[in-house]
């Protein structure tokens, strides 16, 4: 079953235009990579999905929704969660804090009604705590859950992020470089709990990553940006002998190579 | 001696009245880092509403308050709405100049209905003297100092355990993130703006109550600056200890050195403590990505 459907969406910033015409399916309880050299529009696609950005044309539907008429806000409760290639954690507040505020949307809240944890909410509170708890456990991060994110190393920030959205228990996960400037050991485990989280919590992942290797070995499904444009998709092995795909690639390695 | 117990006890309560006001910067600048340069325009705008309510209009004081204070969640709104809504995107320094126009704009309004010149606040608020020790304080001054605990216990348990007020920090925090978890954040901005309003209405009656109902009562807007960046601009606490230093610094110097000084001196204290710790008292370290 088709989970998420990209349909023609084009997106410009005055003249850049980030994608054309992006058609992109992504089946239920997949692995499913986006994949393409710097500045191809991966995180402009992810943002397009996560409303941060709107399309300038196209739709996007989840589990039959059209996304592109829903607040930004709104798409948590539909049941799609997100990290941020740039990780975007609330700095200031500890991890706990952190992953508490993934249970955000699961509150019964607002001024009046939800006011403060008392008596009833109590129990609730108690409820997205043991939630909470458990993530902290599947993630091996229960040394630092006291520790204020701000003062964490770059691979534990990850971590984190990662931490917080499944704290909403989407269906829907959206991992935008999960593994950037990390250590083959951090890689190996971030690798290891995408697929814990796909296979255990049966939750849909769409990430971004640049790891050949990592994407090769995780994926179901791959697909290809470059400049904005969809030149390949299909299985790993269909997307690693697909000449568009490799001659995008070596062109990149090319302009990388060139000395300055 | 009873020179010292008389200027504590009014360094103390004007210092009361000081972190009141500073409490709706801090509330504002907590969820959205936006410096309002309003604060002392939603003082003003209090004072003439529950002037109008009860002197011009003649309803009791207590019906002219609660009017007034819905009235200030409707401004909240509205800025909301129409100030800050249209302004999603832009850097937070756009936001801070529109809270500059914001507050000549509610100044003229005020002066288009009222005029310039000053009159008596209804007197409601009981004014007579208290003595405490020898020493002399009128009772509204303790009711400022009764409220702004109150609105101090209320607003730490609010940031610390309702979700609209950890949503609010998380907002402050990063609006990417926080829309990404679900929270509205115009909903959270004009939860903010409404509770700063509510609060700025209770100050100005306090405030007008002592100076009357005239432009005055938004000067203490200027004067609380250097409380709140004294305190921590985004800290509950601070903006009471802050309020307190002060209120109390001004009224010793007053005392003990002369008057002339009691309005530089605050000033002073600020930038030395500012080279010791440049986020305030309180203020939370932030530190920047480059
Ligand atoms: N907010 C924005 N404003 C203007 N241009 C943008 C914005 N976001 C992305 N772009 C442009 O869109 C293109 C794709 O960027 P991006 O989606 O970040 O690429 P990727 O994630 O694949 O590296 C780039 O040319 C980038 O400069
Ligand atoms: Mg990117």
């Amino acid at each position: 079953m088709i989970q998420l459907a990209v349909e023609e969406v084009t997106l410009q910033f005055g003249g850049v235009v980030a994608l054309r015409d992006v058609n992109l399916q992504v089946e239920q309880g997949a692995i499913h990579a986006i994949i393409g050299p710097n500045g191809a529009g991966k995180t402009s696609l992810l943002n397009c999905i996560s409303r941060l950005y709107h399309p300038t044309q196209g739709r996007i539907f989840f589990e039959g929704r059209d996304l592109t008429t829903f607040h930004p806000h709104k798409i948590a409760e539909l049941g799609i969660a997100r990290s941020f290639q740039n990780i975007e954690l609330f700095r200031g507040m500890t991890v706990l804090d952190n992953l508490m505020l993934g249970r955000h949307v699961h509150l019964r809240s607002g001024v009046l009604s939800g006011g403060f944890y008392w008596g009833k909410s109590q129990r609730e509170e108690i409820a997205h705590r043991a939630i909470v708890e458990d993530i902290i456990d599947f993630l091996e991060i229960e040394a630092i859950r006291k520790k204020t994110v701000g003062t964490l190393a770059y691979g534990l920030q990850k971590r984190v992020e990662l931490g917080r959205a499944l704290a909403l228990e989407p269906r829907l996960l959206l991992l935008d470089e999960p593994m950037a400037g990390m250590n083959v050991e951090e890689k190996e485990d971030m690798a290891r709990f995408i697929l814990d989280i796909n296979e255990e919590r049966g939750i849909t992942v769409a990430l971004i990553e640049h790891d050949m290797g990592v994407v090769m070995d995780i994926s179901d499904e791959v697909t290809v940006l470059d400049f904005g444009q969809i030149i390949g998709q299909g299985t790993p092995e269909e997307v690693r002998s697909d000449p568009n795909v490799i001659s995008a690639y070596l062109g990149e390695q090319e302009v990388t190579f060139r000395p300055i | 001696m009873e020179l010292f117990l008389q200027l504590t006890l009014t360094g103390l309560t004007n210092g009361a009245i000081f972190a009141l006001v500073a409490l709706g910067f801090v509330l504002i600048y907590k969820s959205s880092d936006v410096i309002n340069f309003a604060q002392g325009e939603l003082l003003l705008v209090g004072a003439y509403l529950i002037y109008a309510f009860v002197a011009e209009l003649g309803f009791p004081w207590s019906v002219g308050i609660l009017i007034t204070l819905g009235l200030a969640v409707v401004v909240g709104v509205l800025v909301e709405r129409f100030v800050l809504r249209p302004l999603i995107g832009e850097p937070i320094i756009s936001v801070i100049m529109v809270t500059i126009g914001l507050s000549s704009l509610l100044r003229a309004i005020v002066n288009a209905i009222w005029g310039t010149y000053g009159r008596a606040f209804p007197a409601f608020i009981p004014s007579t003297n208290v003595y405490i020790f020898g020493a002399v304080v009128p009772a509204d001054r303790l009711i400022a100092i009764g409220l702004s605990l109150l609105l101090l216990g209320a607003f730490t348990l609010f940031f610390r355990y309702s979700p609209d007020g950890i949503a609010m920090r998380a907002t402050a925090d990063d609006q990417q993130a926080a829309l990404s978890m679900g929270i509205s954040v115009k909903h959270i901005f004009a939860v903010a703006w409404s509770i700063s309003a509510v609060t700025a209405a209770v100050a100005g009656a306090l405030v007008a109550n002592i100076v009357g109902v005239s432009g005055d009562v938004s000067r203490i807007g200027l004067r609380v600056f250097p409380v709140v960046i004294l305190g921590g601009l985004d800290s509950v606490p601070g903006a009471v200890i802050g309020g307190v230093i002060i209120g109390l610094l001004e009224v010793y110097t007053g005392g003990y050195i002369g008057s002339g000084l009691s309005q530089v001196l605050p000033f002073i204290a600020l930038i030395l403590i500012l080279m010791i710790r440049p986020y305030g008292l309180f203020g939370e370290e932030r530190i920047e990505r480059v």
